[in-house]
């Protein structure tokens, strides 16, 4: 169930004096049960390029393939495709539109044609992979705090039950609580479900801990493509770009540059004061 | 699909036409207008086309662009075009079944044909040439005379800038919400009416909330920033004529002095 995406090229407002390349020429593929992280400057072209992985956007040049299939081949049935790669826009709050919370969940299953009783059925599992608790369900949507909308939202496109899970800045906005607490969950839905995930952000911070591959884009292009790890070496690139590596790396940066003989692959805090207690040690 | 309005859309490029004073060219607009209910001949009509080709080709707008605008009236268009056909009585050009076309219909259908084609595009140029808050500036010092009769004209041009400052935005805001139903398995394609009509209620209601949110958000900015209306209130570039503003004017009372002419005399 793979997606490649082949030479692709989006032009926004082709044809007038305001047409901009949003993505240019951009080829990879997304592997089954891999986490990965889109990150780039605002403006990268990252919202553009996950709208074709369900057919959304139809790309200027190139093609996307999913399960081996040409996307945009005129029989191939986008609904279908929907279903399998599901999409969370950026602000997926602002999409909220029924009377209660349950029945805004069940939009996405009801409109596969699935039963009433396996939408609801699809519908409270995804409410509780999200962390919304009974008491919420039947409450207007729009009575709930910013971060509860958006896990609802999120819960609308899980309810789908899609292979593929595509969210475009699902922590923009959020506090710091609201977002760990969402990219926690967003890890137990790919432990419980094992769907392939790609969260799209701007911020290292956010990837650094669950994504096993990044993606970095920069000004419509694909820079870097490859494991956090190895994707954080290019310390001074990522500077430049506006992006930086998350604050834990940085500082290992900074104590080896200072004389420290510490590895500088470390991503998360535990890991940094292993290194650092080990060197103390010495 | 929504794309193709472009009633109301600026379009950027360096010409005198967009250097114009806004009220020239309102003025110029409202002239142009009127000129095509004072015709009633081909002759005005010529003369008509070559005021408006002039207007275009000087603007550096492409026609392309201008006729895309079009799409929107087409069915207008062809209705109007229509029923002047068959229901002009006169003397019988073609006639089948129960229909038939006469050589006034003709006549009077093409007339109706030309006169809407010439308004959408005469509009058109003028909006697709001057910026929303340069209109509304225009429109606020143009008619500022009434004033005098109590016509709260600030308040009008302010409410009319904020709508078409919100013209775009909410255009945007249709796409994103539309796109992310679709993701959520929402068909807004369907043929059969009833589910069309049913499909919009995803798409109105986030739109609404939103609307109302904007519109809030903004009454309080401008409550932060001491907005209280037009009294006293000075602007950052004030409207001041040119010279080429002196001569559009020329132009357009000799295009108006025309049109009167062909009225009369043929
Ligand atoms: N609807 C649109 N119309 C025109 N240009 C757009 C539109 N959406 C995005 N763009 C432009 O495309 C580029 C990439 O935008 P986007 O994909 O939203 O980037 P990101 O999600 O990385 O911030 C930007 O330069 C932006 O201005
Ligand atoms: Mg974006």
């Amino acid at each position: 169930m793979s997606i490649i995406v082949n030479h692709l090229t989006y032009r926004y407002n082709e044809g007038t004096p305001m047409e901009s390349v949003a993505v240019d020429d951009v080829s990879f593929k997304i592997e089954d049960g891999e986490f990965i992280g889109l990150i780039g400057h605002t403006g990268s072209g990252k919202s553009t390029l996950v709208q074709h992985l369900n057919g959304i956007l139809k790309p200027t040049s190139g093609s996307v393939y999913y399960d081996g299939r040409d996307v945009f081949d005129g029989d191939f049935d986008l609904k279908v495709l929907r279903s399998n790669v599901g999409l969370v826009f950026q602000y997926p709050e602002h999409q909220l539109f029924e009377t209660d919370v349950f029945s805004d969940v069940c939009f996405g299953p009801k409109n596969l044609g699935l039963s009433k009783k396996e939408t609801e059925l699809r519908a409270y599992k995804a409410l509780k992979l999200v962390g919304i608790e009974d008491d919420f369900f039947y409450q207007s949507p729009f009575d709930l705090s910013g971060g509860q909308k958006r896990r609802v939202a999120i819960a609308g496109v899980l309810a789908m039950e899609p292979k593929v899970l595509v969210l475009d800045e699902p922590t923009a906005g959020l506090d710091p609580k609201g977002r760990d607490d969402l990219l926690l969950s967003l890890k137990q839905v790919k432990e419980e479900t094992g769907c392939t995930i790609v969260l799209v952000s701007h911020s290292m911070e956010d990837v650094a801990l669950y994504a096993d591959r990044i993606i970095v884009m920069n000004h419509a292009k694909i820079v870097y493509d490859d494991t956090p790890v190895n994707v954080f070496r290019h310390y001074d690139k990522l500077k430049e770009m506006g992006l930086g590596v998350p604050e834990i790396t940085s500082a290992m940066y900074k104590l080896r540059a200072a004389g420290f003989d510490v590895p500088t692959d470390i991503i998360t805090v535990n890991d940094a004061v292993d290194a650092i207690m080990k060197i103390m040690r010495a | 699909m929504l794309r193709d309005i472009t009633l109301g859309q600026y379009y950027p490029a360096e010409s005198v036409i967009h250097r114009l004073d806004p009220r020239v060219k309102l003025f110029g607009t409202l002239v142009f207008l009127v000129s095509l209910f004072i015709t009633d001949n081909f002759i005005g009509y010529a003369l008509a086309l070559c005021f408006l080709a002039t207007a275009i080709i000087v603007s550096k707008v492409p026609l392309s662009f201008i006729m895309r605008g079009l799409k929107a009236i087409i069915f207008l268009l062809i209705f109007s075009v229509l029923i002047n056909l068959f229901m002009t009585r006169g003397e019988v050009v073609v006639s089948f079944w129960k229909l038939s076309i006469t050589k006034e219909g003709i006549y009077v259908a093409s007339f109706m044909a030309i006169r809407i084609l010439f308004l959408i595009m005469g509009s058109s140029i003028m909006t697709l040439t001057t910026t929303p808050n340069n209109l509304t500036d225009g429109l606020e010092k143009g008619l500022g005379f009434l004033k005098i009769f109590r016509v709260p004209v600030h308040e009008i041009a302010m409410m009319m800038s904020i709508a078409l400052r919100f013209i775009p935005i909410l255009m945007e805001e249709t796409d994103k919400i539309m796109k992310a139903q679709m993701a959520r398995g929402a068909d807004f394609e369907s043929k059969k009416l009833t589910k069309r009509v049913k499909s919009l209620v995803p798409l109105l209601i986030p739109l609404f909330v939103s609307a109302f949110r904007r519109a809030n958000d903004l009454a309080t900015a401008m409550e932060a920033r001491c907005y209280r209306g037009g009294k006293g209130r000075t602007k950052m570039k004030p409207l001041k004529y040119k010279k080429r503003d002196a001569l559009a004017y020329l132009i357009i009372f000799a295009y108006l002095a025309g049109m009167i002419l062909v009225r009369r005399f043929f």
